[in-house]
């Protein structure tokens, strides 16, 4: 069983493979540091996750259980299309619990649950380079990293301070991995970052775009840059969600039909999970047991 | 090479039984071992290699080896050279600097460690890893820490020269460039990413 007949297992070609997978090893021999590599063009564009799908088809096997989510659901368009992607092509089962994954590919979350060393998380990157904004030159912040030279983004969080009084940085937060190099998380909210820090679970990042794979391997130092009188802080809601009473994860904010407004949790299987433990907020009744 | 009879003598031995999958095992495997590093990982079902390479260091070359990466062999062989070239053509170099993969079949002889690419400061990935054949791990060794480790851990290697932790060092020194270890004995891998940290008294640091 291969999947799809007349392209190889996973899609991408043995060579294609062999060079990812080579950037990949490198990658997590130098934690946080964009190695380059040569992105092919896949069956969808930029910008729906062919960085992350490159990824996950190059470390992908017939054993592997595959998790997918975008924006920490299961079921919206981009997730289902790269889960349905994976098993057409490499015939591997796939799932949406978080501990049954042994590959998780995601769009702009973390899971919710603990995740352990058996486990890949894959992160789908639009924009590799955390210094992009400030220096449009690759020459130039190649050249910033070589020599750990960070003082430009340390300008830039201050001047959010001085303008906003904090640091208006909330997604995409600039992390410093294995106290060398200066790494994007990926678009992941600022409440995910203290779960890259000394995460069992091995981490990749695909950009295919861009053509950089980076890596933070398991049990490594992430550090949220800040300063010592404006300390790194997450996100805090008032509410909790309104379908499991969770108040310990990351909230969606969702516009009712009525014009009312809910506050759900964004990992959905986080969310399904604790209602079946019979949780429940204040938008649903108790989930049916079935007998 | 000379001798036309010699391949004739020997038939090439065959490669990756299923190519596609086992490459893939054998990747998850050192992916695993340098994103642990000092920690011992078992390939299975490997191919016979040609001497002098043990079986972890064919599957590894078969794995990861193709047209892009010039081999580096310690001591030339010609049977490993036409295995090597057979099924993954890999360009077989004669100056270590220039190899992306460089294989010690005796490391007691090894050049030092900064004969081998060490990457740019600009590019610290344009560097060689070295997959070293050792005689055998045993529990007990110096100390590793660093990216990787949760909680530092001690693996013995067998058949090191007596100064190679101190030549680590020196490849610890210059990161993030250096280079990366697969040591290698038999079916079994440890891997030594340059960010790792060795702890080492000279009377448990060398052979």
């Amino acid at each position: 069983m291969n999947g799809l007949p007349g392209y190889n297992f996973a899609y991408l070609d043995e060579q294609t493979k062999r060079m990812i997978r080579r950037a990949l090893l490198k990658a997590v021999a130098i934690p946080g540091y964009q190695v380059p590599f040569g992105s092919r063009e896949m069956p969808l564009p930029y910008g729906w996750g062919t960085g992350g799908i490159q990824v996950t088809a190059s470390i992908l096997g017939r054993k592997d259980v595959l998790k997918v989510i975008d924006q920490g659901s299961d079921d919206t368009t981009n997730a289902v299309n790269i889960r349905r992607f994976f098993n057409r092509t490499a015939d591997v089962a796939t799932t949406d619990r978080t501990e049954e994954a042994t590959i998780i590919q995601t769009r702009h979350r973390i899971p919710e649950k603990p995740l352990n060393e058996n486990q890949i998380l894959v992160f789908q990157v639009p924009l590799p380079e955390p210094m992009t904004r400030l220096e449009p030159h690759e020459a130039v912040t190649r050249k910033l990293h070589a020599l750990a030279d960070y003082g430009l983004m340390h300008v830039k969080l201050y001047e959010d301070i001085a303008r906003y009084g904090h640091i208006a940085t909330t997604y995409d937060y600039p992390v410093l991995v294995n106290g060398r190099y200066l790494m994007a998380p990926s678009p992941i909210p600022k409440f995910d970052n203290p779960k890259l820090h000394m995460s069992p679970a091995l981490q990749l990042f695909g950009a295919g775009r861009e053509k950089r794979v980076y890596a933070i391997p398991p049990w490594t130092r992430v550090e949220s840059l800040d300063f010592e009188d404006h300390p790194f802080s997450i996100q805090r809601w008032q509410q909790v969600c309104a379908l499991c009473d969770a108040d310990d994860s990351f909230l969606d904010e969702v516009v009712l039909d009525g014009g009312g407004r809910m506050f759900v949790c964004s990992d959905s299987d986080y969310c399904r999970t604790r209602q079946a433990a019979g949780h429940t907020g204040t938008e649903n009744t108790p989930m049916e047991v079935s007998a | 090479m000379n001798d036309p009879h010699s391949l004739l003598a020997s038939p090439l031995l065959p490669g990756l039984d299923d190519p596609v999958h086992d490459s893939q095992q054998v990747f998850r495997t050192l992916l695993s071992a340098l994103s642990s590093p000092a920690r011992l990982h078992t390939l299975s079902d490997l191919p016979q290699s040609p001497p002098p390479l043990h079986a972890a260091t064919g599957a590894a070359l078969l794995a990861l080896g193709d047209y892009e990466t010039p081999v580096w062999l310690q001591t030339p062989s010609d049977a490993a050279a036409a295995w090597l070239r057979f099924h993954c053509g890999v360009p077989l170099v004669s100056e270590p600097k220039q190899a992306q993969f460089v294989l010690i079949d005796r490391p007691l002889t090894m050049p030092p460690l900064s004969a081998f690419a060490q990457g740019l400061a600009e590019y610290p990935d344009r560097s060689a890893t070295l997959i070293m054949q050792v005689t055998g791990f045993v529990p007990d060794g110096p100390l590793f820490s660093g990216s990787g480790i949760a909680s530092a851990r001690r693996i013995g290697i067998d058949g090191l020269p007596h100064d190679f932790w101190r030549s680590w060092q020196d490849n610890r020194a210059i990161a993030p460039l250096g280079v990366d270890i697969l040591f290698v004995s038999g079916c079994s891998v440890v891997g030594l990413p340059r960010s790792t940290d060795v702890q080492y008294n000279t009377a448990s640091g060398g052979d």
